[in-house]
Parts: C-alpha cells; structure tokens; sequence
C-alpha cells in the first residue's frame, strides 16, 4: 500500500523482512544500517524484549533516489519471528508492499522454516494479498554456521523446502558477516519497484 | 488463490490530489502551529506520513515517529477491546518539555500533535478537533 504524495513528489513504500525467529532479521537491518549510515538520516528504531528479542518490530526508513520524477523512500520493517507474537506480526504487515523472507539454513530449523512461511501466506491473506504475487525474495541465512561444523542444509534442499512453488530469487547469505544482505535488498527494492512502477503508469 | 486478491502491489485506498494536500497543510499549519503546537503530522495506519507541518525549530525524526506512532496506536486500540471498550478516545503522552497527542480521525488516518508547556491539554483537544472536521471537508470534496 504505497503512499504517493503529489504535492512532494514523494512515494513511500513498505518492505517487510519475515522469518522464523532467531532467523536474522534484525540482523540483517543492522547490517544495511551499518552499511548505509551516511545515507540514513534517521536512527534504526528497535522495539526488543530485556532477552534481546524483537518484541515489536524494527524500521529503518531509506532513500533510494528517484524514480520516475518521484523520491522513493523505502520503509524497512521487521517482524518478531516467535510464534507467540502473531497479532504484532499481523500488524506490521499491513500496508506491505514487498517482502523479504529470511529463513534459517540450519538442519534443525527446517520445519520452524515451512512453518513460518505458510503462516506469512496466511497473514497476507489477512489483508487480501497473495504470496504468489507480492514481491517476495527468499533469503537462506547462517550459510556460514557450516564453518563452525554446524549441520546445515543445502541450498538445493532449501530451494526444495521453501521455492518450489514460489518460484521467486533466492540467495544464500549470512547476516552476520554481511554476506549477500546488500544483494537481498537490492532485489527486493528493484521488484518492488517494477511493480509500482507498473501500477504508477 | 481466489480471484479475490488485489493485485501485487497496491495504493492506498484513499487518493488525495496536490491541492487537497496544499489546504491540509494550511489546516495544520492555520489551526494548530499559529496556535503554538510545535509540530503535527497526518499518517495513515500503516505508517506513512500524508502531511506535516512544524514552527521551523522541531527536528524530531518524523518518519520514526510514524511507523511508531500507527503501530502504538494499533496496540492500544487492541487493548481497549480486551478490557471491552470501542476505543479509548484519549490518548496522550506527557512529558518534561514535550507531549505528544494522537487523534484519530477516521478509520485510516491518525494526527499526531507533538506540544509544550506552552499550549494546555484542554485548548490543543479543541484546536485538534476543529483542525480534524476541516480536513474532513477537505476529503469529502
């Protein structure tokens, strides 16, 4: 539900970061604050539990430029990942314009994986949207928990587990270190805003 | 998937033309900054800000503000029906120098009213209120 002020020449739009919990949400937002701090105006705000937690949700605004005459903010926002927390997931969500799903690579994290992305279909029927259609990547995070002797699955598995009837980009990554967190986000601004750009015509 | 899904990305349900956000603008500015309210914002329930208005020396981070403002907002409606209640029609927060206001205005829009010492609780609910039926000529247009 982008916002488009005409009298600013201003788009706002929402992009959601999803995932069970411990996934690497928050992480990956703090990493892209790191990255971009010069061009963040604003403080990243997190709502957290005294565990450190994600209790309510994490934003940090972002300004990419213009597009088509317009200033594009894009709005980042994560959700809590525990189960517990589905009200608060539900209200984030509304207004969402992209989302990025983080998944766990972990072995042991597969099931708490397919949990959580059939329960992102469910939510987003809330608000009368479609996984299918909504820009979506797909982010296999803690790809690096393998050097620790981790067990973890293969991309071609998660693909398997979480892709195969999305059919939407995908990369391994790992939060932590920063691995393909810029290339996640760029894919999903570049599809959220191919598909404003195509309702803006 | 039933036929009945919105397209993959969609506008907010309400469009608001250039002039129509020009004479909010004058609303926040007339009824409420002259008025001595230090800065007021028009968001919606998802966080984004329609309109904003302020006396120049208020460098509050705005857009946090929003996303927090529509989310805390969201959270206390949630907890007016546990206890049974429709809403709570009051919601403030008072601070040493600042306080901050919300009203809702309709179903899909919030104003948030950032104040001082300067200005009393009583007076800003009056302005806040006049300010609020203005806009919503403004959008029956």
């Amino acid at each position: 539900m982008a916002f488009v002020n005409l009298k600013n020449k201003e788009v706002q739009a929402k992009v959601v970061f999803y995932g069970p919990g411990r996934g690497g949400k928050t992480t990956n937002l703090e990493y892209i604050y790191s990255k971009f701090r010069e061009r963040i105006k604003s403080d990243m705000v997190s709502i957290k539990t005294h565990g450190d937690r994600t209790l309510f949700f994490d934003f940090l605004p972002f300004e990419i430029g213009k597009i088509m005459g317009y200033d594009v903010r894009i709005q980042l926002y994560t959700v809590p990942g525990q189960v517990k927390y589905n009200a608060t997931r539900r209200l984030v969500l509304k207004g969402v314009d992209g989302m990025v799903f983080v998944a766990d690579s972990q072995k042991n994290q597969r099931e708490k994986n397919l949990q959580s992305l059939k329960n992102l279909q469910e939510n987003l029927a809330i608000y009368k949207k479609s996984i299918f259609r909504i820009p979506l990547v797909l982010q296999y995070n803690k790809r690096d928990m393998e050097k620790e002797g981790m067990p973890i699955l293969s991309m071609e598995q998660m693909d398997k587990d979480l892709n195969s009837q999305l059919k939407v980009p995908s990369f391994g990554a790992s939060a932590l270190s920063g691995e393909n967190v810029i290339p996640t986000l760029k894919k999903i601004i570049s599809l959220t805003m191919a598909s404003l750009q195509k309702v803006l015509k | 998937m039933g036929p009945d899904y919105e397209d993959d990305v969609t506008f907010t349900e309400y469009t608001l033309g250039q002039e129509q956000l020009e004479e909010i603008e004058g609303i926040l500015e007339k009824e409420l900054v002259k008025s001595g309210v230090h800065s007021v914002l028009l968001i919606d329930m998802a966080g984004n800000i329609i309109s904003k208005a302020d006396n120049g020396a208020c460098e509050h981070d705005v857009y946090s503000l929003a996303a927090l403002a529509s989310a805390n907002f969201a959270a206390v409606d949630t907890m007016a029906k546990i206890v049974g209640e429709e809403e709570f029609s009051l919601l403030f927060h008072k601070g040493e120098n600042e306080n901050i206001h919300f009203s809702k205005v309709h179903d899909e829009f919030l104003m948030i009213t950032i104040f001082g010492k300067e200005v009393s609780l009583g007076l800003l609910r009056l302005k806040v209120g006049e300010a609020i039926e203005k806009i919503k000529l403004v959008w029956a247009q």
